[in-house]
């Protein structure tokens, strides 16, 4: 097992520049997820970090070698590929041994830890048969025990689960959280699934246009999003972006930009104003969640709570939550109603606006403030 | 057969439109099987029959008489070039070229497709195009140029001669089979097996080599036909006794007799002819499957 560094790390495919500037720094132990959206460099970052694809600029290193132009073989990494890419002539047992076979394990080592890794994920039933005889879920199954049969420096999850159907996907995701918190080994997860990446990892590295975004735990890229694509990307439904002012006078508050005659004022921390600094235009983010039904009772509850007033337009009732799209101003806002309380459409709803959890953005530079 | 018949546009419509439709096409079919079988049972029955029997019914005729004596006097006997040992040698000749020649060949094309599909490198996708380039160029294109070659290298009139020419002219074909197959094999699956510590050869044998069967029998069958069937190269680089048995043939049938032996010169067409239809009738099957299947289902 060993820590991950990857220095100032680019890459081009001819004129196209897939990878600009990647900096990253991975304990050792840890999960972490790269995630965003299709595009994004985020596989081409995996295969450069497993050696299938060369480094144009900058450093990969493994523990304390540099690994640059060190074959995928030599890397001391595992690797589970989105197709599986299990061999179709090959027994699931043969599929699982090939690494080792190829590498020269002595035949009993072998064997010891093909029965380790078929005991571990429940599938010594399969090992006589081939890849076309088995479901999607054992595919998986088997493409991990390949992986987990070594010891590597090193584990690499290329979207694994993107193949599987909804309900499967879950049961594997706990999975693999289960497989992580037994073993706890350097792990590197690709996906395009924010809800994955939430879940599963130590710390997310977002990535955007080649760019590395953001690098946090999960909370914190979900709380304080470094920017205004990280806040779009990360929770579904996405973030509720408003232009707005700071205020000038009055209580710490920002004031909305198209509030139609009414002034629509939400209060803030002194000290967001005070770094923010007074009448500077912002872009208020606020999640879904934090818009609800005003509620007398828990008003007294909770600091810095706004209320606005909104016609709704949509209800999309989801069984947990009711999502409700309603209009302020010239925009569509998400607010997330409880399905008691979730209103009809037409109606004007007063929403409670929990201000400690917004954020405001830069509306230039699209950064937080 | 598969689970589920078959859409048969045939089948729809009115009872009389569709018996009508069937009549045409089935009509239209008997007379080409007709067209193609007629030649062959001419030839089939045409080597059992005697010289009289030719002399009084024609060349086309059902026989009139019934000996096996043809079959074995070609095979064996029978004075072809100077020697009278029938085409036995001949037939062994195109055994010792077109079996080292297909294997060779097959091999060869197999790896260049296994390099072309999944070890790119700079300039590979040109060299391809070139390679395939073969498949389109005429064979007496070539002759003078293999005429030098064969001298240089001390191979003229030899089976290993010829073998050399049908390797290298049949690269082309196997090449583009095997390349267009491996294609089709997941890239996933070479990087998976780099990762797991496998090289350029353990890949192709251990991973390649096991999903290649389908298209290894096509290349197989098509070198095999192709080669045993060649005519121009084998009269051009061979002569006496180093002739494959088409080249043979023709000495054969202009041995410089009085008479035609009809009943001899048939049998001898139809032992020549035997091992690629052979091949054809126990391979075919996997012949038009390889064509049409992917690497992976």
């Amino acid at each position: 097992m060993a820590s991950l560094t990857i220095r100032n790390l680019n890459k081009s495919f001819g004129s196209v520049a897939v990878l600009k500037g990647i900096d990253l720094e991975v304990k050792t132990g840890e999960f972490v997820v790269l995630v965003g959206p299709s595009g994004c460099g985020k596989s081409t970052l995996l295969a450069m970090i497993a050696g299938l694809e060369s480094v144009s600029s900058g450093e990969i290193r493994i523990g304390d070698r540099v690994v640059n132009g060190v074959p995928p073989k030599d890397r001391d990494i595992a690797m589970v590929f989105q197709s599986y890419a299990l061999y179709p002539t090959m027994t699931v047992r043969a599929n699982i041994t090939f690494g080792m076979e190829s590498r020269g394990v002595p035949k009993q080592a072998r064997a010891e830890a093909l029965a380790r890794v078929a005991g571990l994920l429940q599938i010594e039933s399969l090992l006589g048969r081939k890849p076309s005889q088995l479901s999607g879920g054992q595919r998986q199954r088997v493409a991990m025990g390949r992986a987990l049969v070594r010891d590597p420096a090193l584990f690499l999850f290329d979207e694994p689960l993107s193949n599987l159907d909804a309900k499967l996907r879950v049961e594997m995701r706990t999975e693999i959280k289960k497989l992580y918190q037994r073993l706890n080994k350097t792990t590197i997860y690709v996906t395009h699934d924010q809800v994955e990446a939430m879940t599963l990892a130590s710390r997310i590295a977002v990535m955007h246009q080649g760019r590395l975004q953001q690098f946090a735990e999960p909370r914190t890229v979900y709380d304080r999003p470094a920017n205004m694509f990280v806040a779009g990307f990360m929770g579904s439904p996405s973030m509720n972006f408003l232009p707005a002012q700071i205020a000038v006078s009055g209580p710490a508050a920002v004031v909305l930009a198209e509030s139609e005659g009414q002034a629509m004022r939400l209060p803030l921390p002194d000290k967001v104003v005070a770094s923010a600094g007074e009448g500077r235009r912002v872009v208020l983010g606020i999640r879904p969640e934090n818009l609800t039904r005003y509620d007398r009772g828990r008003t007294e509850e909770k600091p810095y709570l706004g209320t606005i007033q909104a016609p709704v337009e949509v209800v999309e009732p989801t069984g947990a939550e009711t999502i409700t799209i309603v209009r302020i101003g010239s925009r569509e806002v998400i607010a997330c109603f409880e399905p008691d309380a979730a209103p009809a459409v037409g109606e004007t709803v007063t929403l409670a606006v929990d201000m400690a959890k917004a954020c405001l953005f830069d509306p230039e530079t699209e950064m937080l403030i | 057969m598969p689970d589920v018949a078959a859409y048969d546009p045939l089948g729809v419509a009115g009872t009389w439109r569709r018996r009508r439709a069937k009549l045409v096409v089935y009509v239209l079919l008997g007379l080409f099987a007709l067209y193609y079988v007629v030649p062959l049972a001419i030839v089939v029955l045409n080597s059992f029959r005697s010289l009289p029997d030719f002399s009084r019914n024609g060349l086309i005729s059902l026989p009139h008489s019934f000996s096996l004596e043809y079959w074995s006097l070609a095979w064996s006997k029978f004075c072809v070039g100077g020697t009278c040992k029938g085409i036995e040698p001949f037939f062994y000749n195109s055994v010792a070229m077109v079996v080292p020649a297909t294997i060779i060949s097959t091999a060869i094309g197999s790896l260049n497709g296994y390099v072309l599909s999944k070890w790119r490198f700079t300039g590979s996708e040109i060299l391809f195009g070139l390679m395939t380039l073969g498949v389109f160029m005429p064979g007496q294109m070539v002759l003078l140029p293999w005429a030098r070659v064969l001298g240089l290298l001390g191979l003229s009139n030899t089976i290993a001669g010829l073998v050399l020419i049908h390797c290298v002219q049949g690269l082309s074909f196997t090449t583009l089979f095997c390349r267009n197959y491996y294609v089709n094999i997941p890239d996933d699956l070479i990087k998976a097996a780099r990762i797991d510590g496998a090289g350029f050869w353990r890949i192709f044998r251990k991973i390649v080599l096991p999903l290649s069967p389908p298209i290894l029998i096509v290349t197989v069958i098509w070198q095999f036909t192709n080669i045993w069937n060649e005519f121009l190269f084998a009269v051009i680089f061979s002569s006496g006794t180093n002739q494959p048995i088409t080249a043979a043939l023709v000495a054969l049938s202009a041995g410089g007799m009085a008479v035609h032996q009809y009943g001899i010169e048939s049998a001898a067409v139809l032992m020549a002819a035997l091992p690629p239809l052979l091949v054809y009738l126990f391979g075919g099957r996997y012949f038009l499957r390889g064509l049409t299947q992917g690497a992976i289902k």
